[in-house]
């Protein structure tokens, strides 16, 4: 999909010779990179859908407004219709309503976890890449072993025993996923700490400090990003799983995966609404995050660029 | 290679310990003693206290982690309070209904994922590449409960084919020749792992097509089935053996999932209704047996691609 480029692209003109002494502007990395994004169909479809969502979830509930508080048994699983576009659930709450306040948690505890796994990870990564030597091998084995535990086990205890909130599921999955982050990017900073400009700064006089946060980690800016991408997907996904086995937010809070769990229970009694259009917000939210993350990583990383 | 081998074992030893730490003491720190689980809520304080001495609960954090240690590799995983049961009882009962489940989806997922991978990478951008990486990334942004809910949804309820629930049977015999209840439950996990094997096997066969020894081989005049089987199919499978390694917490994650999903008694099921009971022993040694799980995977995984691949046992 994301390997295969479109073959429509025009080479990029940097043997042609400017006709007439015309020089042509000289493109930055950033925007080679955003003309190579925006040429990739399907990463401006994700974008579309992850823009719509994040809209309709967040600008949603301003303009629909749904009784999501009050328990209501005598419209309770009401069929799509007049007053609820997408029915009601067991409690006579409007699904529509609750998709944009589940989309909502699930949105932001997806952002909120990346964030936390990107830095933690970065500045992980970057130490040990950037000291080497024995805190390099103390920190990579402590990282292989977060790695190694399976972190859904993890979030489900911590979840059942503290209650699940936004916060503490945000902080728990981004506590648990910073290894990913956090070896790419020590990859990447063994490989540019030996460049001729770390040298120089160093000679100039800067402190690691320094070194870390104005010259390497900016340099593996690139990685970061498409690391990010895929860690909001991941973070959904796992928010959707917690909420599934039923250990997700509660009542009035609620996440997508809670409200496939209440669905689940009606499955064989032809409630539909209940599951479906749940299970599709889930599916598309995460896909489109993955369409943006395969095509970012084929338009910053230049290894793979115009292959 | 010798010396790789044995920096690699050095290490998993070393990780083993890290996770045997970090696990034990998470657990310790929210879940100190079960004696209120056990004497219940009319126990006081002087009761609970007794009730700690007695159990040895209340000896430093370090000695009852080091004797849970020394228990653990004698077999003894703790005792379930809320099941009296001991741990490695419950989990004896359904080891085989989980390994069953899990190895039976690993290796389909392996048989139908080499096999699409080539032919992808081989006929690149024709229909079929295109509709199978589709579909692949469709399923591998999908949650491996909407999958299972998709297929319940058409093979058992709208054609009623196939059973929505997986069998329930505790003899593993009968949960074998019970296809019509397993077969649903091992397609949704063979297909997220397809999804994603297939994507890596794909890529890798396209790097291993784009080698000089497989211009040699066609050059030589090899028919391409025999430059396919012989030269490409061994060196560009080799990723997925990292990558099966790799992907050990997902299928572990995913296995708690679809246990749940079609209400099979394995060992996912037990951890999703320890969760509701409060029963951390059961936690506890089903969260340190699946670390330990992924680290030998991880490590029997690495040991094989020395094995297969010479330029790995040079280095």
């Amino acid at each position: 999909m994301a390997s295969s480029p479109p073959a429509s692209l025009p080479p990029l003109d940097v043997t042609r010779a400017p006709e007439g002494g015309e020089v042509g502007a000289i493109q930055s990395g950033w925007r080679l990179a955003l003309r190579e994004f925006m040429r990739n169909r399907l990463a401006v479809t994700g974008v579309g859908i992850l823009l719509f969502f994040i809209i309709f979830c967040f600008l949603g509930p301003f303009l629909y407004h749904a009784n999501l508080l009050q328990v209501d048994l005598i419209n309770a699983k009401d069929p799509p219709g007049a007053g609820h576009p997408l029915g009601t659930d067991v409690n006579g709450f409007d699904v529509l309503g609750q998709l944009m306040k589940g989309g909502q948690a699930a949105l932001e505890i997806g952002f909120f976890a990346a964030f936390v796994a990107i830095t933690i990870g970065s500045l992980v990564g970057a130490v040990a890449g950037l000291a080497g030597g024995i805190v390099d091998t103390v920190l990579m084995r402590i990282t292989d072993v977060f790695l190694s535990v399976p972190f859904l086990f993890v979030v489900l205890i911590l979840a059942v025993r503290y209650g699940a909130s936004v916060l503490s599921l945000s902080l728990v999955i981004g506590g648990f996923s910073w290894p990913v982050p956090a070896r790419l990017v020590r990859g990447e900073v063994l490989t540019i700490r030996e460049r001729d400009f770390v040298l120089a700064a160093r000679t100039a006089g800067s402190g690691n400090g320094r070194l870390i946060f104005r010259h390497l980690l900016p340099n593996a800016l690139g990685v970061m990003i498409v690391n990010v991408t895929f860690q909001v997907a991941d973070a959904i996904l796992a928010v959707s799983y917690v909420g599934f086995l039923g250990f997700g937010l509660h009542y009035p809070n609620i996440d997508w995966g809670d409200m496939l769990s209440d669905g689940t229970g009606y499955l064989t009694d032809g409630y539909w609404w209940l599951i479906w259009p749940v299970l599709t917000c889930i599916v598309l939210t995460v896909m489109s995050l993955n369409f943006i993350g395969d095509a970012l990583r084929d338009s910053l990383d230049v290894r793979l660029r115009r292959r | 290679m010798t010396a790789y081998l044995l920096r690699r074992i050095g290490t998993s030893i070393i990780v083993l310990i890290g996770i045997s730490i970090f696990v034990y003491l998470l657990l310790h720190a929210i879940y100190p003693s079960p004696a209120r689980a056990v004497l219940g809520l009319k126990a006081n304080n002087a009761q609970i206290a007794a009730w700690n001495k007695q159990n040895g609960f209340d000896r430093p954090v370090i000695v009852q982690y080091l004797s849970y240690m020394n228990g653990l590799l004698h077999g003894n995983l703790g005792y379930s309070y809320a099941d009296n049961q001991t741990v490695a009882s419950l989990f004896a009962e359904r080891l085989a209904r989980s390994v069953y489940l899990s190895f039976m989806s690993l290796f389909l997922a392996i048989v139908i994922a080499l096999p699409l991978g080539i032919f992808q990478a081989v006929k690149r951008n024709s229909l079929g590449d295109n509709i199978a990486t589709s579909a692949a990334f469709v399923l591998y942004s999908m949650p491996v409960f909407a999958l299972g809910l998709i297929l319940i949804q058409v093979f058992a309820i709208s054609f009623p084919l196939l059973g929505f629930e997986a069998s329930q049977s505790t003899s593993i015999w009968t949960v074998m020749g019970d296809w019509r209840d397993m077969l649903l439950p091992i397609l949704t996990l063979t297909l997220i792992s397809v999804a994603l094997f297939s994507r890596y096997m794909r890529s890798s066969s396209i790097d291993v097509l784009a080698q000089d020894y497989i211009k040699v081989a066609r050059a030589k005049g090899l028919p391409e089935r025999l430059v396919l089987m012989r030269h490409m199919v061994r060196n560009a499978s080799l990723p997925l053996v990292t990558l099966i390694g790799l992907s050990l917490p997902f299928l572990l994650a995913g296995n708690l999932i679809t246990e749940y999903l079609f209400n099979y008694q394995g060992l996912g099921l037990l951890f999703y209704n320890s969760l509701g009971k409060e029963d951390y022993p059961v936690l506890l040694a089903y969260t340190l047996i699946g670390a330990v799980f992924v680290v030998v995977g991880n490590l029997v995984a690495d040991i094989a691609l020395t094995v297969a691949d010479p330029r790995i046992r040079l280095a």
